[in-house]
């Protein structure tokens, strides 16, 4: 289980500004908790503040209980928690099967290697050997990603925005995997997207707007404030920003 | 002695010692092992220092090793290598120099050798260099390679220096001759005070000739590299030349390239690019549970692998 308190994120660099402010929640394990809201709310910096990419103003962050605030990021990787970047990193001369195999900390099976990236909608035949570099396009360097978090045993997972790039069929596949998450009880999964399809597996939403959390809740609670939200914005568009519709 | 110059041995050939096939073996400036096979013949030359090695026309799958071994400091040792690719045969041959110097004199080989691929000849050519020891002497490597290949032949050279040698002067020159094709890769590991620097011109003069260069290096601590690859393209031709350089510490690279069409159907492109290890990718392997220096090493040792 994973327990923020009071998470509050401040830069001063390039003019002074809270990115996230006063942040208190909690991810029960075996459960799936969406992240979602505006662009330039502050998600991708609440995930990096849990992975230890980035240090908080204050505040406290728990998994199963153990303070894990001061702990560097190889130390919560050990620890059991895993991230999927946005926008992930190449790697000359370092190929797909050699990625997998570092993410999961020893050598992996050719079937189990097929295994994951065919969770992620890739033909493992074709990708092992290949480099992670600048040859694979933007939505099969995402779909690589979520598969090294795939292939790791952690006790908490955070995709941000896996569906960035990724092609209609594959993302079919991509709901699957987070679908059979569940099946993991000892598993929390923290993912941040802004699809229905992905909301609607989620136990819990957390809505992030200006670096506060303005709605939490479940997908009963939540959706329809989304949707409604989502008319009022289109309304608003239409009406050349007036907001009367 | 023997264990020394059997672990340098496996280091640049992967052999820990000769026992098959054809081979040649030199040690602190001198001739130690020879032997021929039916289709690989390998003789001293006279006069000077060196070998010829003739490979029969037709010759398929063999490999020839021909090591050189430094264990003794003060050695100043030069050789004038020939190599004859018969027409259509298809060889590897494993060269490279090995220096071990604990004393305070510099340990230096240089090496003059010269390639002829006869018509539709196929050559694997790989040369490691590595240099070990506890002594103050330098260890000194100057290899300079001369390629004359001849229609529709292919040349694969692999060029390794994979640490500890203080210095090299590398002086690569080719000709390449109508559909011939020559792909040639550089790995470089330079750290401590240590200083590399690589001349390779490549002439592309027959129809259809190409070229490939791929250059991938390291360069850490205050070590200084230089890379200056020139490929002329003299008619209808294609050459790519790609030099990659990861910069650590206090190091300096330069890539100098230079690429020149004398022939309006020739295409020459260039790519070079030198910069530190990427934060995000020093992150990605963090988040795998690697330490910042694990992580530095696992990207390293992938971008020469």
């Amino acid at each position: 289980m994973l327990e923020v308190k009071n998470l509050t994120f401040h830069v001063t660099d390039g003019g002074e500004a809270t990115i996230l402010d006063n942040l208190s929640f909690t991810v029960p394990s075996g459960q799936i908790t969406v992240i979602t809201g505006p662009n330039g709310g502050g998600k991708s910096t609440l995930a990096k503040l849990i992975m230890g990419i980035e240090r908080p103003t204050s505040g406290q962050i728990l998994l199963d209980g153990q303070d894990i605030t001061g702990l560097s990021i190889t130390e919560r990787a050990r620890l059991g928690i895993g991230y999927a970047f946005q926008q992930p990193p190449r790697f000359k001369g370092v190929t797909v099967r050699r990625l997998l195999e570092m993410a999961h900390g020893s050598p992996l099976s050719e079937p189990a290697c097929c295994n994951l990236l065919s969770r992620v909608g890739l033909c493992s035949q074709e990708y092992l050997k290949r480099e992670v570099d600048a040859s694979l396009s933007g939505g099969e360097l995402k779909r690589i990603e979520i598969a090294t978090l795939m292939a790791r045993d952690v006790r908490l997972a955070i995709y941000d925005e896996p569906e960035a790039g990724i092609d209609l069929w594959s993302f079919s596949m991509l709901v699957d995997s987070f679908e059979s998450f569940r099946t993991n009880p000892q598993q929390s999964s923290i993912i941040i997207s802004h699809q229905e399809r992905i909301i609607r597996l989620a136990d819990e939403i957390i809505v992030i707007a200006g670096g506060r959390i303005s709605a939490q809740g479940t997908q009963e609670e939540i959706l329809p404030l989304l949707q409604g939200e989502v008319q009022n914005c289109a309304c608003i568009q239409r009406q050349g920003g007036n907001g009367q519709c | 002695m023997l264990t020394m110059m059997q672990n340098l041995l496996k280091t640049i050939a992967d052999l820990p010692e000769l026992n098959y096939g054809a081979y040649n073996l030199r040690a602190n400036g001198k001739g130690v092992q020879q032997h021929s096979t039916d289709n690989i013949s390998i003789t001293s030359k006279i006069g000077i220092p060196g070998i010829d090695i003739k490979v029969k026309p037709g010759a398929k799958g063999e490999v020839a090793y021909i090591p050189v071994v430094v264990t003794e400091s003060g050695v100043n040792d030069m050789v004038y290598n020939d190599f004859e690719i018969g027409e259509n045969a298809d060889v590897t041959i494993i060269a490279g120099c090995g220096i071990h110097n604990d004393g305070c004199d510099a340990s230096q080989h240089d090496g003059i050798h010269r390639f002829h691929l006869c018509p539709g000849a196929r050559l694997k050519y790989v040369e490691k260099h590595y240099g070990e020891g506890e002594g103050t002497g330098d260890r000194i490597l100057n290899p300079t390679t001369i390629v004359q290949m001849e229609e529709g032949s292919y040349c694969e050279m692999e060029m390794v220096q994979i640490g500890g040698v203080t210095s090299t002067m590398r002086k690569t020159d080719a000709h390449l001759g109508k559909d011939a094709k020559l792909v040639m890769t550089e790995k470089l590991l330079t750290h401590g005070s240590q200083t590399a620097h690589s001349d390779v011109t490549v002439n592309l003069d027959g129809e259809d000739a190409a070229l490939q260069i791929i250059s991938r290096s390291v360069a850490k601590d205050t070590s200084v590299q230089v890379f200056h690859p020139i490929a002329i393209g003299n008619t209808k031709s294609r050459a790519h030349v790609q030099c990659d350089s990861i910069i650590m510490d206090d190091a300096r690279v330069s890539s100098i390239p230079e690429i020149t069409a004398n022939h309006a159907l020739a295409q020459i492109v260039h790519e070079a690019a030198i910069g530190r290890i990427n934060n995000e990718q020093l992150l990605k392997l963090q988040t795998f549970g690697l330490t910042e220096e694990e992580a530095e090493t696992v990207i390293v040792n992938a971008f020469l692998d």
